[in-house]
């Protein structure tokens, strides 16, 4: 008897906390694991057609089993893709991250002016909506709208074509840097912030120039700020899609497929073929789980002081 | 960062949706006949909710709601997700070449019985476009887009140029203006409109897909469409006709300031220039495609769509009334034309076009030429699977303008892709 009723207080007490999670435990399951189990649902199928395919009844859904994971990974094209984006992502990366690394050691040195004004301003593209963003710096890709054309004509080059196949890269990845690095410069400065100015002090008295404080003190304690912004950086760059989307109207030099997500977008809303893109979706998300978990990993031990 | 964002936006986006639809799902009654139904119509016409006003204050049992949509391929696309969650709308507005893939993913109804009555009313070209070759129908026309050759009446004179009645011609005169002013066409190539090749493909007497019994037989590259690309690959990869990608600020400012003289397009065409050229009022005018052959006089359709009902509603009775009114019926007909700028497929439509359109003042015969053009148009019957085509045509020809390589191969890279998507679907092919 006593024991049973132990047995049922400790459940009850049990049962409390899964109360508590349940709002966040439903979201979860709404947002997340319901949409990504439908997914998997998706891509085991496919639409099969007979005969004209216009009658009633002609339109059945199948399951292939992993046909449309095997055609999606056996799609040079999309292979292509990765690579394409693989360069494109490590410009952005190296770039943006520098950048922002550079302007927030800038910002915190002790001779900074205008320092309220500057981080503001340097933040503010984050705030235009990347699609935005690519209108903008569009039209001042055009050659008869855009003052930069003016601008290297008045220096004596002329005929560059930004939106030409070898140039195109590189103008969407100064949207994207133009976009990004404002956010990951405040994540480090604010990083900066947070470290004790007696750090400084000590390594002044000890006759540490500026440069040295900030080689040898500032950006070690900044590691984990690094990991992070490098990580979400990671993530992002490879699933671009709203620059070249956006660009593509544009210039003929950007495929349906040039970037793996976009080669999703066109299977689903183009050529309405959602259970290959359900599939490349699923391939997607493993490749770039893979990037991501393998850095934190290599870093873990230095930026968290964590066992691996 | 952005992606995260996007997912909180997403997230909203979903619970508002998701209350929507139980509030919406409360609401529904049993569908009746004889009390007051609701409809709900996707359209880009402009001005189509003062039309649907005409109705509704005709028909109190029959209320229309039209919601304007973005038009183009993402309607489309947006119709075709919406027909699948079971909230399509009962109305829509379906290009003729996407009618069949709405057809195929069973998105819209077959309205034969009701609709039957008005074939007459159209020519046996147009009807067939939303029949499909088959017994039922699948939608009313609405407006279509005879093809014709626009061009600059000033600046033709000023670099001696006289209409080009044939490709041949045509050709000769591209590279005399281009040699006379490096910075002027005229005319392009357009890699991102495939409806536009299409057409041409139409006017030179391209099938690209037919029915043959119960199979499919897929045309993209004959012979007809072959000689089209060769045509075009050779001007563009000369470097005599403009290639730059269409519908830009770009292409709108060489429409405006001269730098293109003339544009193969169809007959909606003075809406688009009036906005994107208004320096060019007055100063354009039309004339009959450039034909192959000198003897013959023939047209393709660029565009033009059709009022489908979709498969999912609950009045399609009403619905087809309704299609069947707004694309028939007189007086519909001079609001399509004066409200929504729509040349209407219907042929007493036609004979209700009398003043040229504002941007055309100079042309008062703009309408005869255009009902001239119309009636030597000649379509071809569009497959189920139109979207791969045209977004491979896209990829190819925008590859093919950029290296300067063969457009005969990006023709041939389209058919096969088409070909090799309908075998997928498991669509009977005819070998």
């Amino acid at each position: 008897m006593a024991r049973a009723r132990r047995g049922a207080r400790a459940s009850r007490a049990g049962a409390i906390p899964y109360l508590y999670l349940a709002p966040a435990i439903a979201l979860f399951c709404f947002f997340v694991a319901v949409p990504i189990g439908y997914t998997v649902y998706l891509s085991l199928r496919r639409a099969k057609f007979s005969g004209l395919g216009l009658g009633k009844g002609s339109r059945k859904e199948i399951f292939v089993g992993l046909d449309n994971y095997r055609a999606a990974i056996s799609d040079g094209e999309f292979w292509a893709s990765w690579v394409r984006v693989l360069g494109y992502a490590i410009g952005v990366l190296v770039l943006m991250l520098g950048l922002a690394l550079v302007f927030a050691l800038l910002l915190d040195s002790a001779t900074v002016r205008f320092g309220r004004f500057s981080r503001i301003a340097i933040f503010l593209p984050y705030a235009v909506p990347a699609v935005v963003a690519t209108l903008l710096w569009g039209f001042l890709y055009l050659p008869s709208l855009s003052p930069i054309h003016d601008l290297l004509e008045a220096v004596g080059i002329t005929g560059v074509d930004l939106l030409g196949p070898g140039t195109v890269v590189f103008s969407m990845a100064n949207i994207a840097i133009w976009g990004g690095t404002g956010f990951n410069m405040l994540v480090l400065y604010t990083q900066l912030r947070s470290i004790s100015r007696d750090y400084y002090e000590a390594a002044r008295i000890d006759g540490a120039s500026e440069w040295a404080i900030a080689l040898r003190i500032k950006v070690p304690m900044l590691v984990p700020a690094i990991v992070l912004t490098t990580v979400f950086s990671i993530i992002a760059t490879i699933q671009v899609f709203s620059e070249p989307v956006t660009l593509r109207p544009i210039t003929n030099a950007l495929s349906s497929t040039w970037s793996p997500l976009m080669k999703v977008y066109r299977d689903a809303f183009v050529t309405g073929d959602l259970y290959s893109a359900a599939a490349t979706s699923i391939v997607i998300a493993v490749i770039s789980l893979i990037p991501s978990l393998g850095f934190l990993r290599l870093v873990r031990r230095r930026a968290f002081g964590e066992d691996v | 960062m952005r992606t995260k964002r996007l997912t909180i936006v997403m997230s909203a986006l979903l619970v508002g949706a998701l209350a929507a639809g139980c509030t919406s799902g409360e609401g529904e009654a049993t569908p009746q006949e004889t009390g007051p139904v609701d409809l709900t119509f996707w359209t880009w016409a402009p001005n189509m909710d003062k039309i649907a006003e005409v109705w509704n204050q005709a028909h109190p049992n029959i209320h229309v709601t039209v919601s304007k949509q973005a038009g183009g391929d993402e309607s489309a696309a947006k119709f075709l997700t919406a027909a699948k969650a079971g909230n399509a709308p009962d109305l829509m507005q379906a290009e003729y070449q996407m009618l069949p893939s709405f057809v195929a993913a069973e998105a819209v109804a077959d309205i034969k019985a009701d609709v039957s009555a008005i074939k007459g009313e159209f020519s046996d070209g147009i009807w067939g476009l939303v029949t499909l070759g088959t017994d039922a129908v699948y939608g009313v026309p609405q407006d279509s887009g005879p093809m014709m050759l626009y061009y600059r009446t000033d600046l033709f004179t000023q670099y001696g140029v006289t209409v080009p009645k044939t490709w041949d011609e045509y050709a000769a005169a591209a590279r005399a203006v281009h040699a006379k002013d490096k910075s002027v066409y005229l005319g392009g190539f357009s890699s991102k409109d495939p409806g536009w090749f299409a057409g041409l493909s139409q006017q030179a007497g391209g099938q690209w897909w037919s029915i043959a019994g119960d199979a499919w037989k897929v045309g993209i590259n004959d012979t007809a469409t072959k000689k089209v690309a060769n045509y075009w690959g050779g001007l563009a990869n000369e470097g005599v006709v403009d290639t730059q990608a269409q519908w830009t600020p770009e292409w709108n400012a060489a429409l405006n300031d001269g730098k293109l003289l003339s544009w193969a397009s169809a007959v909606w065409a003075p809406g688009v220039l009036s906005s994107n050229a208004p320096n060019g009022k007055g100063k354009w005018a039309i004339a009959p495609l450039p034909q192959w052959s000198a003897s013959e006089q023939f047209s393709g359709f660029w565009g033009g769509s059709s009022i489908a009902v979709a498969a999912g509603s609950k009045h399609r009775k009403a619905a087809a009334e309704f299609t069947a009114w707004l694309n028939t019926d007189a007086k519909a007909l001079d609001l399509l034309i004066k409200e929504a700028a729509v040349y209407p497929a219907a042929k007493k439509g036609q004979s209700l076009l009398t003043q040229a359109p504002d941007y055309f003042s100079n042309q008062s015969d703009f309408w005869k030429v255009a009902t001239t053009v119309s009636s030597t148009a000649r379509g071809f019957t569009f497959g189920p699977n139109v979207n791969v085509a045209y977004s491979a045509y896209k990829d190819a020809f925008d590859k093919a303008v950029q290296s300067k390589s063969s457009f005969t191969d990006a023709l041939t890279t389209v058919h096969e892709t088409t070909v090799a998507d309908m075998k997928k679907s498991g669509f009977k092919l005819a070998s």
